[in-house]
Formats: C-alpha cells, sequence, structure tokens
C-alpha cells in the first residue's frame, strides 16, 4: 500500500471511529446513566432506593420557604420541580452559606442524602443561573438581594417532609 | 513576513479587546441578577469561542493532511499551532469559568456534563502536543497526531451541546434575545478582538512549527538524538 492510501485509510477509520463514538454519545441514551440531578418528583419515585446514598437534588426554591434560622445558622427551604404552584417539592436543610444569588425562584442543585425522615440534607448548596442577562429594571439595586435573605426570614424550623402532590 | 500582519494584527487585536473590555466594564448595564460579577462575560465567552475555533482548525487541518496526496508540511504546522493556541485559550477559559461560577453557582468545580466534556477536551489537546513531542520522525509524527486530531475531536460537539443534551449546573447558550443589546455588543466587539489576536497567535506559531519542520527535514542529523536521515514520505523537500 501507497503512503498515501494508508494515510487515507487512517482519515477515514478514524472518522469513523469519531462519528460513531460522537453518534452513540448523542442518541445512545447514556443520558439516563449520567444525569447530573434528579427532579424532585424523581428523586421522590425511587422511594427509598433514594434514602442515604449521595445524590444531587435540581429544581427551583419555591417561593416563600426560605427559611433561615440565624441562631443555629441553618437554612430551609424546598426544592420544587418548577416555579409553579403544587408542583413536587422536596424539604432541603442546609448548614452552609448560601451563593450570592439565592434566593426564591432561582434554579438549585443541592448535594447531600435523604433519608426516612423526608428532609434532604445538602452538604453542597448551587445556585444555576438562566442564559438571560438583563439591565436592572428601573430603581433597583442588583446588590440590594443580598440583604433579603437576613431581614424578615429568620424563623424557626419547621418539619414538614415531601410534598408529592 | 509582511509587517502589517506582524504588527498591525496583534496591535488592532489588542485594542478592538481593550475596547470591548472597557465597554464592558464601563458603559454595559450590570446583570439584575448576578450585579458586577456578570462581566467576566465578555472574558469568559470569547476565550470559549476562539478555543473551539482553533480546536476546529486543528481538525479541519488533520483530516486535509492525511487526505492530500503529498505530505503537507503547511498543514501539520497548522494543526500543531491551532492545538496549541486552542489549548492556552481553552485552559484561560476553564479558569474565568471557575472564577466565575464561585460568586454565582457557589462553587469553583462540579462535574457537570460541560465542566467535564471542557475538562477532557484540554486533557486530549494535551496527550495531542505530548504526543507530538514524543515522535521524532516529522512524518510519522504528523500521520499519527493527525489520527490522534480526529479522535479528539469528537468532543468538540459533545462539549458544545451537552448543556442541551443533559442536565447540567452550566446555562445553555445564551442568544441576543436572551442578553440585552448593550451586552451583546461588548460580547461582540470582545469576540472580534480576540478572535485577531487569536489569529495573530496562530500565524505566530504557525511559522515557529515551520521552520522547525523545515530544520528537521533538511537537516535531520543537527536533531538530538537522530541518526541518518529520516525518511520522508514523497516529497523531500518542505512542501
Amino acid at each position: 500500500m501507497t503512503p498515501v492510501a494508508r494515510n487515507r485509510l487512517f482519515a477515514l477509520g478514524a472518522l469513523l471511529v469519531a462519528g460513531a463514538g460522537l453518534g452513540f454519545v448523542a442518541f445512545g441514551n447514556i443520558g439516563e446513566n449520567l444525569v447530573y440531578y434528579w427532579s424532585p418528583s424523581e428523586m421522590l419515585a425511587q422511594g427509598e432506593k433514594a434514602y442515604s446514598a449521595t445524590i444531587r437534588l435540581g429544581g427551583v426554591v419555591q417561593p416563600g420557604s426560605i427559611q433561615w434560622n440565624a441562631e443555629h445558622t441553618t437554612l430551609h427551604f424546598r426544592v420544587a420541580n418548577d416555579a409553579n404552584e403544587g408542583t413536587a417539592s422536596v424539604l432541603v436543610r442546609s448548614t452552609e452559606t448560601p451563593p450570592q444569588m439565592f434566593r426564591d425562584k432561582i434554579g438549585v442543585v443541592v448535594e447531600g442524602t435523604y433519608d426516612a425522615s423526608g428532609v434532604f440534607s445538602s452538604n453542597r448548596l448551587m445556585v444555576n443561573h438562566s442564559n438571560e442577562y438583563r439591565a436592572p429594571k428601573e430603581g433597583e439595586d442588583p446588590n440590594k438581594w443580598r440583604e433579603t435573605l437576613s431581614e424578615g426570614t429568620t424563623t424557626a424550623s419547621t418539619g414538614t417532609g415531601a410534598e408529592a402532590r | 513576513m509582511n509587517k502589517l500582519i506582524k504588527w498591525g494584527l496583534p496591535v488592532v487585536g489588542l485594542g478592538v479587546l481593550a475596547a470591548g473590555w472597557w465597554l464592558g466594564l464601563a458603559w454595559a448595564p450590570p446583570d439584575r441578577e448576578m450585579g458586577d460579577v456578570q462581566r467576566i462575560m465578555y472574558v469568559h465567552v470569547p476565550l470559549q469561542w476562539m478555543a473551539m475555533l482553533a480546536m476546529f482548525l486543528n481538525f479541519v487541518a488533520a483530516v486535509t493532511y492525511l487526505v492530500r496526496s503529498t505530505a503537507s508540511w503547511k498543514l501539520d504546522s497548522t494543526a500543531e499551532a491551532a492545538a496549541e493556541v486552542g489549548l492556552v485559550l481553552g485552559a484561560l477559559g476553564m479558569v474565568t469559568g471557575a472564577i466565575w461560577g464561585r460568586p454565582t453557582w457557589g462553587v469553583y468545580w462540579s462535574w457537570d456534563p460541560r465542566l467535564t466534556s471542557e475538562a477532557i477536551m484540554l486533557v486530549t489537546y494535551t496527550g495531542y502536543l505530548v504526543l507530538r513531542r514524543f515522535v521524532e520522525d516529522p512524518d510519522k509524527r504528523a500521520t499519527w497526531s493527525a489520527v490522534v486530531a480526529i479522535l479528539g475531536a469528537i468532543n468538540l460537539p459533545i462539549v458544545w451541546f451537552s448543556v442541551r443534551w443533559w442536565r447540567s449546573l452550566h446555562q445553555v447558550q445564551s442568544s441576543p434575545k436572551t442578553v440585552d443589546p448593550q451586552m451583546v455588543l461588548c460580547l461582540r466587539v470582545s469576540a472580534i478582538g480576540l478572535l485577531l489576536l487569536t489569529i495573530a497567535m496562530l500565524i505566530h506559531r504557525y511559522r515557529i512549527a515551520m521552520a522547525e519542520r523545515q530544520a528537521e527535514v533538511a537537516l535531520p542529523e543537527a536533531l538530538p538524538g537522530h541518526g541518518p536521515a529520516a525518511s520522508v514520505r514523497d516529497t523531500p523537500k518542505v512542501a
């Protein structure tokens, strides 16, 4: 075989392998085994299988559910499937300082464990931002929401567990 | 080389990039949710775009090298230059992404699909460059590394679509519809500036690679650890 033919064979082989690999990743449903996080309804559907293993739970902070206990520095909030009312949600307890953008209706991913008491103990709280970038509206100060956590939401923790509605 | 390209391109590129960043820092509004932290977008996003562009150039040069009927050192040098420049841009893009991630996500790093595929991409092209250093015969080096370049390139669409195919911490691509016009303008100016700089870097690195190839092919015995003349495929002189 001439070197040219050999090189073309190499090119063909490499392209075929690359194409097959890419096709497998794109259409091979490996996403089902590589889920970065579970939504609340998915986690609740797992039943006891979700208990005690370290998992990630992702969703939206249910509006009005944030409760910050300044005395014990614990944060409770509910992670819901989406911002609509009445979707499945899970109570999360975190002892970590939340990221600055943490607030009602924002996307969150929490890492930790879930158990029979129906409370998800988070040891890592992450906020995910949407792909929208907007200027502040009239009279809005983007630095202001930092104060919203310390005001008003300081109450004793509540103990309701999972709400799969 | 044309002086205009050698000096004009990097100077104009730096100027445009400086203008874009200045606009982004001083003129564009902050994001209503993130505040001023969002301004790192004008650094992070152009870096990642240009890294992808350079890696794609590497892929095109590798395929063309293998398909052509004569060994083209120009294509081999283009591939080398593109991989190296792309790796620098991609690494900087990852670092700026981590710096952005800490105040917004709360973490520098998480093994989400986008971040993981990006890490694999950087490791792949590091391996590509290591392979090139290990192989002394320029002919074998060009062929072997071209095959690695093609295999490594499957990751490029994976990196790009990872945020659409799978759930991730990283948000999906923005578009002018989801970004305010002032921010879009800053992003575009910064990206054009970095594009010019990237082209300048590519040209510079390409010329170094070509000089190396010429030395290797013309004076193989002058290279360290090399015995008799290296076997050069079908064109003994530089193509």
